[in-house]
């Protein structure tokens, strides 16, 4: 049993970074994620990490920093949110195609404009393609546990790509929440040594990094990088469980609730799947068949597991904290509506696009969720594929059903 | 202090075989000033002519730890470099004293890395930045920056029927770099180089950072001759337009003073680029460049003299 305490969801990343003890941090301050690195920093200062620290002047210069650190050959995090994660898209990229396994916590906040400080998954999304692992938290102590497996996933030889973590702006960052640390022999001894391949400090074995990859190789470069994603799904797996036996806690690539025999289902990520837990339970007590499905790896995406978990489910509602404006439906839902394509049991799919900057998704607006489901259920009938939910305005049909 | 026999002596850390333009000056630059390094040199590259014609995958030209990652962030990377060096060297994981160089042109330098190079001088990491200053984008095709003089043709700034090139002066961005207070700024040039080796000597023995602006003629860009490469950057110091001069913890020193000071046409009419300024109708442009010049030149010397 850890030591039971009482953190915000920065702080508790912090923590777990102190305890990582990595060699360099770069980072730039940005709402909500500020706190992570402003408490780092007190790290520093206080001479609890021998970390060295790069107070850059952009986001920009920040991965850039960061990936100058992991090439020179040493454990590299940091951290960031919404404009500033947009600000480094080009060097996320560069990172993961030169295989930096650099960790990110990522405190998700809405992309400007309008300009909005609060919590949706914009940022992250967006960054979806950028070759990052990424792992989502429900809280406080997911958000810790995960920023602890990062480090492993991203540096096992397997895989040695970057990670994000990520956590929900306000609602997880900055809100107290009870969690359970372990102690930090623990995890040293759980991250282990960090093993610097081909460093470019190694002056006796001049390396280049960056080259100019034409034609003739860089369709090779990049399908060995999706090799290593391929890769990266069974250590994420192998990761979590080691995890599960120090710590006692913790999911693989989701988190199903009351899924056994559920009739209709949600898929939500991160936070707001602990208001559905709320509903599930209400509704249960009622002897209704629902329940939840969240998932915590979003990259790689577990096609064929998350596939199977839904495959006894009549109806589904996916919800998304983001919005890919001209598709239909958010990054979630057509990941999903991808994986069922090829399963041969599929349920009637629908998808809400709901909480972006940071708007509260309450207990009603998730009972009408499931009140949809069971109705789409029963008639076997799609009212409309994707929507906006809890939103002003006619086009909004939802709410008046 | 460096000597030349010496010098020849060292193997070339920018090997030949490489793909850049005969006649490029940013090759002779990078190895004089890399062959004056006391240490291993461990070097960061902003997208560019050299970085992309030293680098074509699986060839490379460096003999050293090289890195390139994107165009604005030369500064950002060594930054990182540098830190990661100094995190490993309190742990007892690297003993030996290695320098740093970050390498970029005037685009990667005075303009989409500008706000990247300040903030690395700003924090005070030990490493030699190197701008090797061509005056134009020239590795997407001569186009204008902010380093391009008053007057030249770029292909974003062309002459035309009725603008004459490029209607903005140079940035001045070594006394840019000089407000940003490190220890030791210079302006170098390869024809002369003594002067840029003892430059990069002294750069390369300050703790904190340095910075070296050096003139790099480029023919395709300048449309002038390769084999008057040394030449043209001869006549850019004995024109004054690109004086020779060094600034240690703030104290401005001139380093060489031409005995006579060449009117600007010497070095404007070699050039491709300046061709139109050469019209009737353009002789007012001409002496407004000599005029500039006579009054930068002026300004130095007032510095130099504080």
């Amino acid at each position: 049993m850890g030591k039971l305490v009482a953190l915000t969801g920065n702080i508790a990343v912090a923590t777990a970074m102190k305890q990582i003890n990595p060699d360099v941090c770069a980072a730039y301050p940005i709402t909500p994620a500020t706190q992570v690195m402003e408490q780092f920093s007190e790290y520093v200062a206080d001479g609890l990490v021998d970390t060295e620290l790069i107070a850059t002047e952009s986001e920009h210069s920040a991965m850039s920093a960061c990936i100058g650190a992991a090439a020179a050959g040493g454990r590299v995090m940091t951290s960031t949110s919404s404009q500033g994660l947009a600000l480094m898209w080009e060097m996320l990229y560069i990172a993961a195609g030169m295989r930096f396994p650099i960790t990110l916590a990522c405190v998700n906040r809405a992309l400007s404009a309008p300009i909005n400080i609060h919590g949706d998954h914009s940022d992250s999304m967006g960054a979806r393609d950028s070759g990052w692992i990424q792992i989502y938290a429900e809280n406080a102590q997911e958000a810790y546990d995960n920023q602890i497996q990062t480090v492993r996933i991203a540096e096992h030889m397997d895989v040695r790509l970057p990670v994000m973590s990520c956590m929900d702006g306000f609602i997880t960052s900055h809100a107290i929440d009870s969690l359970e640390l372990l102690d930090d022999k623990t995890v040293r001894d759980f991250v282990g040594e960090y093993k610097a391949t081909y460093p470019l400090l190694d002056v006796e074995h001049p390396v280049t990094y960056g080259a100019l990859d034409l034609q003739d190789y860089f369709m090779e470069h990049k399908r060995a990088q999706a090799e290593a994603m391929k890769n990266s799904r069974k250590v994420i797996l192998d990761v979590a469980r080691e995890y599960k036996k120090i710590s006692g806690r913790g999911f693989e690539y989701f988190e199903e609730y009351y899924m056994d025999d559920a009739e209709i289902a949600i898929v939500i990520l991160s936070s707001a799947a602990g208001t559905v837990k709320v509903v599930v339970d209400a509704m249960r007590a009622k002897g209704e068949k629902v329940g939840l499905l969240r998932p915590r790896i979003f990259r790689p995406f577990p096609y064929a597991e998350l596939a199977d978990a839904l495959s006894n489910v009549k109806a589904v509602a996916v919800m998304d904290r983001a919005d890919s404006t001209g598709a239909e439906g958010g990054p979630l839902f057509m990941e999903f509506k991808s994986a069922l394509y090829n399963n041969k049991k599929q349920p009637l799919m629908i998808n809400k696009i709901f909480g972006l900057g940071g708007r509260d998704l309450m207990l009603p607006d998730i009972e009408m969720v499931y009140r949809e489901l069971r109705d789409t259920k029963n008639t076997g009938k799609i009212r409309t594929i994707s929507e906006y939910i809890t939103v002003r305005g006619e086009e909004a049909a939802y709410g008046k059903a | 202090m460096v000597k030349l026999k010496d010098l020849i002596q060292k193997e070339p850390i920018m090997e030949g075989g490489h793909r850049m333009c005969l006649g490029c000056g940013a090759p002779i630059i990078v190895n004089l000033i890399l062959r004056t390094s006391d240490a291993p040199v461990v070097l960061a590259n902003a997208t560019g002519c050299l970085e992309v014609a030293s680098t074509i995958f699986p060839y490379t030209a460096w003999r050293a730890p090289w890195m390139h990652s994107a165009f604005e962030n030369a500064a950002a990377t060594a930054s990182g470099i540098e830190t990661m060096y100094r995190a490993l060297r309190k742990k007892g994981k690297i003993n030996k004293k290695i320098n740093f160089v970050a390498f970029g042109g005037d685009g990667g330098t005075y303009d989409i890395g500008f706000q990247s190079l300040s903030g690395a001088l700003e924090r005070g990491h030990r490493f030699l930045y190197v701008c090797y200053d061509n005056g134009a984008y020239m590795n997407t095709g001569v186009q204008r920056s902010s380093s391009t003089p008053f007057g030249a043709a770029t292909t974003t700034s062309p002459a035309g029927l009725v603008i004459q090139g490029k209607l903005q002066k140079r940035k001045d961005l070594t006394k840019i770099v000089v407000a940003h207070n490190i220890p030791y700024v210079a302006q170098a040039s390869p024809h002369n180089w003594l002067d840029l080796t003892k430059k990069a000597e002294k750069a390369f023995a300050v703790d904190g950072p340095s910075f070296l602006n050096v003139v790099s003629p480029c023919p395709p860009g300048w449309k002038s001759e390769a084999k008057d490469t040394i030449g043209l950057s001869k006549i850019a110091v004995d024109t004054c337009f690109w004086p020779l001069y060094e600034v240690e913890n703030g104290k401005y020193t001139i380093n060489y003073k031409p005995k006579e000071k060449l009117p600007i046409e010497a070095w404007l009419k070699p050039q491709g680029r300046f061709r139109h300024l050469f019209k009737p109708e353009n002789a007012e442009l001409l002496k407004q460049i000599q005029q500039d010049i006579d009054k930068e030149w002026e300004a130095l010397q007032r510095l130099a003299s504080l």
